[in-house]
């Protein structure tokens, strides 16, 4: 049986900077990964990897056993695996509902002639995928936004929007890069509930690059730690944050000071 | 953009042919446009097998916003929704007599589970949504509750918290399973479609149990505990039975003219007897349809979705709506400011003219036709009260000003007077006898009357059976069949009832002038720069105030004037408020007798809060408790000193706590002062 994703020997180098080296990482269905490390550790590069933004020089990432290390990010959004942005990537003039409805894009079946006439085909997916948007908002708590044009919106709701539109593409796997980072206490807390929610009511299996330890240590089944584009530590959270090398490289880093 | 569904007026609009029809007396719907005859109904689960099983069983009787839709239930699904859900707790083996607790939002299945309680005998009582674990564990042990439905892991999570001290607790009931599995192994818990599951196979052992029992039901067994207000104590269970409810529901029906087709949106707490009187027990014996919200976050959006024929509001809501209007207006552009202005003075002055019932000048009439269409309308549409007929308001004195702002834009605001004990209300005003000093005449049927100590006094079947396993309060509470309101007041030549303050709030300085401090916070109140006042005096030398600035219009009035300032606690501390708030109080002294006047305040620091036990869950005061907390404060009132040290910590956002010493200004008045220059406040 082999992993749902499963990243062997990833390499990445931009000119002489090597941001990946020899990656390994695997995630099983209904996981909870997450995936920490000093600034500038490549946690984003590797995630951008995985979803199709980066191409590696090397190595190679499969999904449920297909390889689609050199697939585009729509393929790959399409096999199933979406994502939410670290800085939130929404169209800023349209309303929740219609970031929303855009996202399931991807889902829709019927051709220009139905959608011309807006009869049959076309009106039963609309309907059905207002539907899936709906049970979304609800998933998400955003009820009383439905309307709202996002950029109005304060930065800890424009975050739960762009969870949301991720969660709209039916995803297998969920990549969330710093979803909290910037947020109030109580707002943190409500995100870490949605994420263990998605995890497991729809059974999504998530990848999480985090900042805060406490966060990391509560929510994931287990750890990778990145540093210099390596893997250095991986394992439950409880072992991991034992690890010496990890509290050399993560841990010491944070205490001289830790920017987002 | 295609809606699954169109936004809901058109869907809701529909529900209109029938009204007019109603309204014109159209044989069509006969006897479904009546309201529900004693023979009908004399307990509420016979109201709701009576309209289930009549010729109004396929209106809608609640509609729940869910997924973005209106979901609507008929009365013959309601009833049911209720047949199973009895049986669910038949099946649980729940006696007559038992209560079931309920902690929700008002979702349908409040009312299924209220119902099917009521249903096999049992009593329900409602617990506020908004209480923390301890209260909770309170609410749960002093109604006796066997079964609790609690909406959601949130409050599912109270219940384990204090779940010890809860021993009588049999089984848990959530209407929401998200977030839930980790408590799935655990017997305490039953999801609510297990309950009607249950209840669906006990049906089909059992048939017709829970239409026999409904038959066979007794109109004076309780079926209904509300928790009395408790400004003084802790809140006692009031016991409410069949005939209270529905004896309520008949005279306030029939004086107001509520009829199937009417429009209600059920958004204040279930638990609370004013919510319980309209959407459960008036709504089942008129027929209206009760709307819940999405969630609590939504209600305005979708206020303006459904459009209700009738409203219920406590003061502190018709007060927001006001301020909401007069900031926003504020903000707007000279030229709308201008008509706005005009147009209120227009609404004002026929306002008035009809108050003293004197005849509105042709010339005004048709500025005031023209100002509806142009102004009045298109506020009131904002508020999504486009077709309201009624509205009321009850719980505390609502201001004047307030009452006059509403009749000025077509708004029919009427106060109402009741409590917990008396089924929520007995006394309300009349269309087109509305003295705003007043509470209205009192319901036919109901006698009132006035002690020697100036308490007014209730009998009549609307009045309840006495408090739950409290046999001293109860006894307290009545002589002779009277009940004790604990309200001092007169009833006027008009036949109106007017409510002065309670019995034991009204106090005397020590000079012995007797006065009311919830009259003079009310008048203080009505500024809408002051959000909450505290006035003290009672055995002291004079009459002294502590003031909550209202932040948003205080914050507005700051910036307009280029003052930064950071936070609350900032802005409360400016001198320049204390100036505006030292004519606001001036303003309120020119009104008052010299002895009742305001002779020093000072600013809080910090907002009033009911987390913090310094207000009730219903919004008053807790004076003693305030006097307390406030010490340094108090005192600095009563010794002549022109500023005090206080510290205080503060909670910040991010969790981290910082204690910090602030030094409050006493702002001091002689009482004969005007205030500065022309009224800042003053708008039209």
């Amino acid at each position: 049986m082999p992993h749902q994703l499963e990243v062997t020997g990833l390499n990445l180098a931009f000119g002489g900077l090597r941001a990946l080296v020899d990656v390994n990482l695997y995630v099983d269905a209904g996981e909870l990964v997450a995936i920490i490390g000093p600034n500038g550790a490549g946690k984003t590069s590797l995630i951008n990897c995985i979803n199709g933004f980066y191409r590696p020089q090397g190595g190679a990432i499969l999904l449920e056993g297909r390889n689609i290390t050199r697939l585009p990010p729509h393929a790959i959004a399409a096999l199933g695996i979406a994502r939410a942005f670290q800085n939130v990537e929404l169209f800023r003039g349209m309303t929740v509902l219609e970031n929303l409805t855009l996202a399931r894009h991807l889902h829709l079946r019927y051709g220009i002639a139905h959608a011309l006439a807006y009869y049959g085909r076309a009106r039963a997916e609309e309907a059905a995928n207002r539907r899936f948007v709906e049970e979304i908002l609800d998933f998400m708590e955003l009820e009383p936004y439905r309307h709202k044009v996002v950029g109005t919106l304060a930065y800890g709701i424009q975050k739960r929007v762009e969870m949301a539109r991720a969660l709209c593409l039916e995803p297998k796997i969920l990549l969330l890069d710093e979803p909290m980072a910037g947020m109030t206490v109580a707002e943190k807390e409500d995100m870490a509930r949605f994420i263990m929610d998605v995890n497991e009511e729809r059974g999504t299996s998530i990848v999480l690059i985090e900042h805060d330890l406490n966060v990391v240590m509560d929510l994931s089944n287990r750890v990778y730690v990145l540093n210099f584009g390596q893997v250095i530590a991986s394992g439950p959270p409880h072992q991991v944050a034992r690890d010496p090398r990890v509290i050399e490289a993560y841990l010491g880093q944070e205490q001289a000071g830790d920017g987002a | 953009m295609t809606l699954v569904q169109a936004p809901q007026p058109a869907r809701v609009a529909s529900a209109q042919p029938e009204t007019a029809a109603a309204a014109a007396g159209a044989p069509a719907w006969g006897r479904a446009s009546q309201p529900l005859t004693l023979e009908q109904a004399r307990t509420l689960p016979q109201a709701l097998w009576a309209r289930g099983t009549g010729p109004d069983r396929h209106r809608p009787a609640l509609r729940h916003k869910e997924f973005g839709i209106w979901n609507e239930v008929t009365w013959e699904q309601y009833l049911e929704h209720v047949r199973w859900t009895a049986q669910g707790l038949l099946a649980l083996g729940t006696q007559p007599g038992e209560t079931v607790a309920v902690i929700a939002d008002n979702i349908p299945e409040w009312y299924y589970m209220e119902l099917a309680a009521q249903a096999i005998g049992a009593v329900v009582a409602g617990i506020y949504q908004s209480s923390v674990a301890r209260e909770v564990a309170y609410g749960v042990h002093a109604t006796g509750a066997v079964l609790v439905l609690a909406e959601d892991q949130e409050q599912v999570d109270k219940l384990l918290e204090v779940r010890d001290q809860i021993p009588g607790v049999r089984r848990v009931i959530y209407q929401d399973p998200r977030g839930m599995r980790r408590y799935r192994d655990d017997p305490w818990f039953l999801s609510f479609a297990e309950l009607v599951e249950l209840g669906k196979e006990h049906e089909r052992r059992h048939p017709g149990r829970v239409d026999r029992l409904v038959a066979e039901g007794d109109p004076d067994a309780v079926c209904l505990m509300c928790f009395s207000s408790g400004t003084t104590d802790l809140p006692k269970p009031v016991m409410l039975t069949h005939r209270n409810v529905l004896s309520m529901g008949r005279q306030f029906t029939a004086i107001e003219g509520f009829r199937p087709g009417d429009d209600y949106l059920s958004f204040l707490p279930l638990a609370w007897m004013g919510e319980q009187m309209m959407a459960v027990a008036t709504g089942m014996v008129a027929g209206f349809t009760v709307n819940c919200p999405e969630e609590v976050e939504t209600i305005e959006h979708d206020l303006r979705e459904i459009g209700p024929h009738l409203i219920f509001s406590p003061p502190r809501v018709w007060e927001a709506h006001m301020r909401q209007i007069r900031v926003k207006m504020e903000d707007s552009t000279w030229l709308k400011r201008q008509v706005f202005r005009w147009g209120l003075n227009v609404g004002l002055k026929v306002a008035d003219l009809r108050f003293a019932g004197k005849p509105v000048p042709l010339g005004l009439k048709l500025l005031n036709r023209f100002f509806h269409y142009s102004l009045y309308r298109l506020i009131q549409d904002r508020f999504g009260f486009l077709r309201l007929r009624k509205a009321y308001t009850a719980g505390a004195a609502l201001g004047p000003d307030v009452f006059r702002f509403f009749h000025a834009i077509g708004v029919n605001l009427k106060q109402g007077y009741g409590q917990t004990e008396t089924s929520g209300i007995f006394c309300v005003h009349r269309d087109g006898d509305i003295k705003f000093e007043t509470v209205g005449t009192p319901f036919p049927g109901v006698e009132v009357k006035v002690s020697e100590q100036g308490e007014i006094l209730v009998k009549g079947d609307i009045v309840c059976k006495g408090y739950y396993r409290r046999e001293d309060a109860t006894q307290k509470a009545f002589t002779d069949g009277w009940l004790h309101t604990g309200d001092a007041g007169y009833i006027d030549p008009d036949g109106h009832l007017v409510i002065i303050d309670r019995l034991q709030d009204v106090m005397r300085t020590q000079a012995g002038e007797v006065f009311s401090p919830q009259f003079i916070e009310n008048k203080l109140k009505f500024s809408h720069y002051i959000k909450e006042a505290v006035v003290f005096g009672d055995g002291l030398p004079y009459v002294a105030a502590l003031i909550n600035i209202d932040a948003a219009t205080v914050g507005k009035w700051a910036e307009d004037r280029r003052l930064s300032y950071t936070t609350y606690l900032d802005l409360s501390q400016k001198p320049e408020v204390a100036r505006l708030i030292w004519d606001e109080v001036a303003r309120v002294n020119a009104w008052l007798k010299p002895e009742h006047r305001i002779r020093r305040f000072a600013l809080l620091y910090k907002l009033l809060d009911a987390d913090d036990e310094e207000l009730t869950r219903t919004g008053k005061v807790r004076r003693n408790l305030i006097a307390q907390r406030y010490r340094p404060l108090f005192e600095a009132l009563y010794d002549g000193r022109s500023e005090v040290p206080v510290r205080t910590t503060m909670h910040y956002q991010d969790g981290r706590v910082a204690e910090l010493e602030v030094r409050v200004a006493i702002q001091s008045l002689t009482g004969e002062e005007a205030p500065h220059g022309l009224p800042v406040a003053a708008i039209g």
